[in-house]
């Protein structure tokens, strides 16, 4: 289930790791993996690893991660660590959670 | 034999030939008949005189049973026991089994701790594991703070009977965008109560949850299900939550919880806490509908059903001799009655205390166990004290028959005070008690509290046939009859004790002003302690004396 990019190479120092938390496929989460695998490739392409796990899966990650509410996005670095929830169709919520300038790269 | 039964019932006798009416309609629409039955019934061979009458008595006692089934059937909503002394009582039987049941009260007042002794008690008495969700403090952090009790959580936790989870909700880490549930909370609670078989869930504040996210009508919804996804896994829950102004709780959350509604209380009155428990409302089932006191102690929760158990006693011909054979001699039958209640009122340094001393003495040399409630003296003063009488409480005390328990009445409030008084009771089990004296009680409250508990305490201690003895400090003043507290319509025997001036003397003065249910003496008595203990001198024997 885990889609990982780039390839299981260790993260740079300023990649950034993220964990998209879903369950099953319903259309809220289906939104959240679009939304966010946007968000990422405008913003971070290359730099960034994302994985998308399924809490029917893999129950018993939720505990590690505090997940609570369903789609959840958990940055992991760089720190601190902080969550987004939501289908995170609030790009404007998105960038301040993940602590990305609003403005886009390059443009 | 029939005629009979249908004129004392009073009732059509109608139902009495149920059995006929089988007989000849055994159709199939009878749906609760046996295949036995519908096969004897359905062959005409077995029609015979015998086995009509046989049947006729069967449909008869079929009848009779399921009468009496049903009504067992209508008392019992299916329940699960707390484990906690006293509230399984109350509650007549537990928490609703399956359903959620709200827990609420301010903070400070035992709401945690109610639910995490469900799931320990559950755990160790039901063989029922349990799930403890918290949104407060962590699961070390909560082994530490109940280590004190007598729980044992951490090995629970290792035997896979409890399993704690600590769910961190934290505002300042969360961003929210778009639309969101709480499906991720379902998922952990359902792995978790899988993974033990839990057949209890406790959920610790919910406030926990509002407080982490912005959104509450998500948080309502979502909740709602919550309940209804608990209800359909089967298991027993308690929510926890904070008292709100005004409501039970602060989010309302009893609008949802609606199954069993528990209030915690602890109220400061004249600086002196007492916890009070109240089931407010308990859909499907009867209960104790007034405020209970409870303590929580190294045991862990105890809630006393003891506001009133009414006059049902049933009362003992036995004779409890007092401790002084004069004032044996004094009483008809040559002492006191087992399970009476004892009131022995006096000014200072009348001898209330040896008087009560004697009795408690002469109940250890016959082998049975007391307990004497101390308000004004330490342990090793009133041993030191009676021991100057010839009254050796010591001998009891290391036998394990006697105990002391000595308390400032200050040191709690009145409600403690007899809840604490019942605990030890109920625990020790004697057939003696003696309260010295119940008038400093009253620093601990007003009179009208001190009566109502004495009130409480006779009524306890009748059921359970334990003769009682209270003394009182009387003021001095002239109208000596007049007790204080005003209990003494409650008492079985009332013993006075006064001082007599007279011929440059100041004695003591023992006589009996009324004692229910048998004779006795009219005199007055002189009382004098002595190293051998008390002894009565005829002072005054009148026109009337005998």
């Amino acid at each position: 289930m885990a889609k990982r990019r780039p390839k299981k190479a260790a993260p740079r120092r300023d990649d950034y790791v993220l964990r998209l938390y879903t369950s099953g496929s319903t259309p809220r989460s289906a939104r959240a993996i679009d939304n966010i695998r946007k968000i990422c490739e405008d913003r971070l392409s290359g730099r960034y690893q994302l994985d998308v796990i399924d809490l029917y899966q893999q129950p018993e990650l939720a505990q590690s991660d505090d997940v609570i509410a369903i789609p959840t996005l958990v940055k992991e670095l760089p720190p601190p660590k902080r969550r987004v929830v939501g289908d995170l169709s609030d790009e404007k919520r998105v960038l301040i959670g993940l602590a990305l300038p609003a403005t886009k790269v390059g443009a | 034999m029939f005629g009979s039964k249908v004129q004392r019932s009073g009732h059509s006798y109608r139902h009495l030939f149920n059995g006929w009416a089988r007989i000849r309609k055994p159709s199939s629409t009878q749906p609760n008949w046996s295949p036995k039955e519908r096969k004897f019934c359905k062959s005409p061979a077995n029609y015979s005189d015998f086995s009509v009458a046989r049947l006729w008595l069967y449909g008869f006692y079929r009848q009779m049973k399921n009468s009496k089934s049903n009504k067992t059937k209508s008392a019992g909503l299916p329940k699960s026991p707390t484990g906690i002394q006293g509230l399984d009582e109350i509650t007549f039987g537990g928490f609703p089994k399956g359903r959620s049941s709200l827990i609420c009260g301010g903070a400070g007042c035992g709401k945690t701790l109610l639910g995490l002794e469900f799931l320990v008690n559950g755990a160790r008495q039901y063989n029922e594991p349990g799930v403890f969700v918290t949104f407060e403090e962590g699961a070390q952090e909560l082994i530490a703070n109940v280590s004190s009790l007598k729980f044992e959580l951490n090995k629970l936790v290792e035997q896979r009977l409890i399993l704690l989870d600590h769910v961190r909700v934290e505002r300042s880490e969360i961003e929210e965008s778009g639309e969101y549930d709480l499906e991720g909370l379902f998922i952990r609670l359902e792995h978790a109560i899988d993974k033990i078989g839990a057949k209890r869930v406790v959920l610790d504040t919910v406030e926990g949850l509002f407080a982490g996210f912005s959104n509450q009508g998500i948080i309502r919804a979502e909740l709602r299900r919550l309940f209804q996804f608990l209800k359909t896994k089967g298991v027993t829950s308690i929510i926890t939550a904070e008292r709100g102004e005004g409501t039970l709780t602060r989010q309302g959350l009893e609008e949802y919880v609606a199954d069993c509604v528990i209030l915690l209380d602890n109220r400061i009155i004249d600086q002196v806490s007492t916890r009070r428990l109240r089931i407010v409302k308990y859909r499907g089932s009867s209960h104790g509908a007034n405020e209970y006191p409870f303590l929580i102690d190294e045991g862990g929760f105890a809630v006393l059903p003891i506001t009133s158990l009414g006059l049902q006693h049933q009362v003992s011909d036995e004779v409890v001799p007092t401790g002084v054979p004069d004032l044996d001699a004094m009483l008809a039958v040559g002492g006191y009655y087992r399970g009476s209640s004892i009131f022995v009122s006096g000014t200072a340094g009348t001898g209330k205390s040896t008087l009560a001393a004697s009795l408690v003495s002469a109940a250890n040399q016959r082998g049975e166990r007391a307990q004497y409630f101390s308000f004004e003296e330490s342990p090793s003063q009133l041993i030191r004290n009676m021991l100057s009488v010839g009254i050796d409480l010591k001998r009891g005390i290391k036998q394990g028959l006697f105990k002391i328990i000595s308390n400032r009445p200050a040191f709690f409030g009145l409600e403690m005070h007899l809840v604490t008084i019942h605990k030890l009771i109920s625990e020790f089990k004697p057939t003696v008690v003696v309260i010295d004296p119940i008038t400093s009680l009253v620093s601990a409250s007003n009179y009208n509290d001190v009566r109502a508990m004495v009130t409480r305490l006779i009524d306890f201690l009748k059921f359970e046939k334990i003769t009682s003895l209270f003394t009182s400090l009387s003021d001095t003043n002239p109208s000596l009859e007049k007790t204080d507290i005003e209990v003494s319509s409650l008492m079985d025997t009332w013993l006075l004790l006064r001082d007599i001036e007279l011929n440059g003397e100041r004695n003591r003065g023992l006589y009996v002003l009324k004692s229910r249910g048998m004779a006795h003496s009219n005199q007055i008595r002189e009382f004098v302690l002595s190293k051998d203990g008390i002894k009565l001198i005829d002072v005054y024997a009148g026109t009337g004396g005998s």
